[in-house]
């Protein structure tokens, strides 16, 4: 077995809360400028330019680039030679969402779902554990904002909905979607599985670099095809015209019962905050 | 081209008169934060006969609720949250004079139809440019609800903030105009 302390997982979680939140992934700024580039929109430009400065503001002083500093959901693929020692692993990783909160100067965004009282301190995180081959611990932190997660949803199509039910639902609910989650967004797709693992597919889909090429080539083509519709829209950086609505879309299937065709979107702002780690 | 025009709060009559959708505002002066939880208290307040803790006549409300201020700065993080949440609490506000909001996103009907009404406009800013705009934040204090943490009501003095506005008194939406003008000059309709 190998030994990992809690008190490392702590560290690592408690850092990769404030760099999500203060560093824009590069990947990010590299498509939102090439987006800024060509896109014909003069105040779809605009935006897009101040997102860029944006984003050089917060990463030299230290600041949220979005005030929503997002709800912790941490990915943990845990080898099974690894024990945790010196506390629980949930606690750790909340310990770790509470220090990096205070200490970076992050919003804490969690409440009571029914009171609305604020938790004071953005824990619980949202933990799914899986468990590997091998001695690592690998750890995903992915801090969503509210706005885009407002606008996922889950829906159980017929089989015979199909390749083409798939991508309608997806590009309609993209439309309905327009300006509220803070486009250009990066859409998370999950196919198959059952509710809970269609969700679960749209969410890890989005943890996917973005350059990142489906291996499955009816994916991939679903993938540029949803793309360039939902970009032909008009909708635009933040909905206010454009042909940079969508920087990315990213897809994972799962086997799934014969009566079913489980499906979920889940959509992210261009803040994309994620980040990860392996001990 | 897109227009652009300097406005000073509080908001009079004729300043709201004078501004249309699509134009490019900066906003000087005094504006308050106010979310979901700041809605809901504030509408209870009106509800029950009592007086609000901000005075809404002429006034613009931010949705939003930034992140902590590091030492010796004024604000943390600032930057609009999504509007529709706030329509419920919204055409009531209006008519108590409030006179501009600044969120994100399209509105209801219902608050559109607020809007020409009582004769106010709907902004939106960047999402996700909380770092640019809070350098626009000159001065913030918590006026009201210091329970709800970053929901309380703040006020903040403002210079050159840089939105947009979507609705205007005439009844113009940009959601729906951008949109189609885009579609029209790319040929896709």
């Amino acid at each position: 077995m190998r030994i990992i302390k809690a008190s490392d997982v702590t560290e690592a979680i408690k850092k990769m809360a404030m760099d999500s939140c203060h560093y824009l992934n590069s990947e990010v700024t590299q498509a939102i400028r090439k987006a800024k580039n060509d896109e014909t929109s003069p105040l779809g430009k605009i935006i897009l330019q101040e997102l860029l400065d944006n984003a050089n503001i917060a990463r030299n002083e230290l600041i949220p680039y979005c005030q929503d500093t997002g709800l912790a959901v941490v990915f943990v693929e845990m080898g099974q030679e690894v024990e945790i020692q010196g506390g629980l692993l949930s606690h750790a990783i909340d310990e770790g969402v509470r220090q990096g909160y205070d200490e970076g100067y992050l919003r804490k965004s969690v409440c009571d779902p029914l009171t609305r009282k604020n938790t004071g301190d953005n824990t619980p995180a949202i933990i799914h554990l899986s468990l590997v081959e091998g001695d690592k611990l690998k750890l995903m932190l992915a801090a969503k904002g509210g706005g885009s997660e407002n606008m996922s949803s889950v829906v159980m199509l017929k089989p015979a909905d199909g390749i083409e039910g798939i991508k309608k639902y997806v590009i309609r609910k993209c439309f309905e979607a327009g300006g509220n989650p803070c486009p250009p967004i990066i859409i998370g797709v999950g196919i198959g599985g059952n509710l809970e693992y269609a969700a679960l597919l749209a969410k890890k889909a989005l943890l996917l670099p973005l350059a990142h090429r489906n291996p499955d080539p009816v994916l991939a083509r679903m993938e540029e095809e949803i793309l360039e519709e939902v970009n032909k829209s008009g909708h635009g950086p933040m909905g206010l015209g454009g042909r940079n609505f969508a920087l990315a879309v990213k897809i994972m299937k799962a086997p799934c019962h014969i009566a079913s065709l489980p499906l979920a979107l889940n959509i992210d702002c261009h803040a994309h905050r994620h980040k990860e780690m392996i001990l | 081209m897109t227009r652009e025009l300097e406005i000073t709060t509080p908001l009079s009559q004729e300043a709201v008169e004078a501004i249309y959708s699509g134009d490019r505002l900066f906003i000087n002066g005094v504006i308050y934060t106010a979310r979901d939880a700041a809605h809901a208290r504030l509408i209870k307040l009106l509800n029950q006969g009592e007086e609000l803790p901000v005075q809404l006549a002429g006034q613009i409300i931010f949705y939003a609720g930034p992140s902590p201020a590091r030492p010796g700065k004024p604000i943390g993080a600032i930057g609009p949250t999504t509007s529709y949440r706030m329509d419920p609490y919204t055409p009531r506000l209006l008519e108590e004079g409030l006179k501009g909001m600044i969120g994100k996103g399209p509105r209801g009907k219902e608050v559109r139809d607020a809007l020409m009404k009582f004769k106010g406009v709907y902004c939106v800013a960047t999402g996700g440019a909380a770092a640019l705009l809070s350098k626009c934040v000159k001065k913030a204090d918590i006026v009201a609800f210091d329970d709800l943490g970053p929901e309380a009501i703040r006020r903040l003095e403002v210079e050159r903030l840089p939105v947009i506005c979507v609705n205007d008194i005439f009844g113009n939406d940009l959601y729906e105009t951008a949109r189609m003008e885009f579609a029209v000059k790319s040929g896709y309709c």
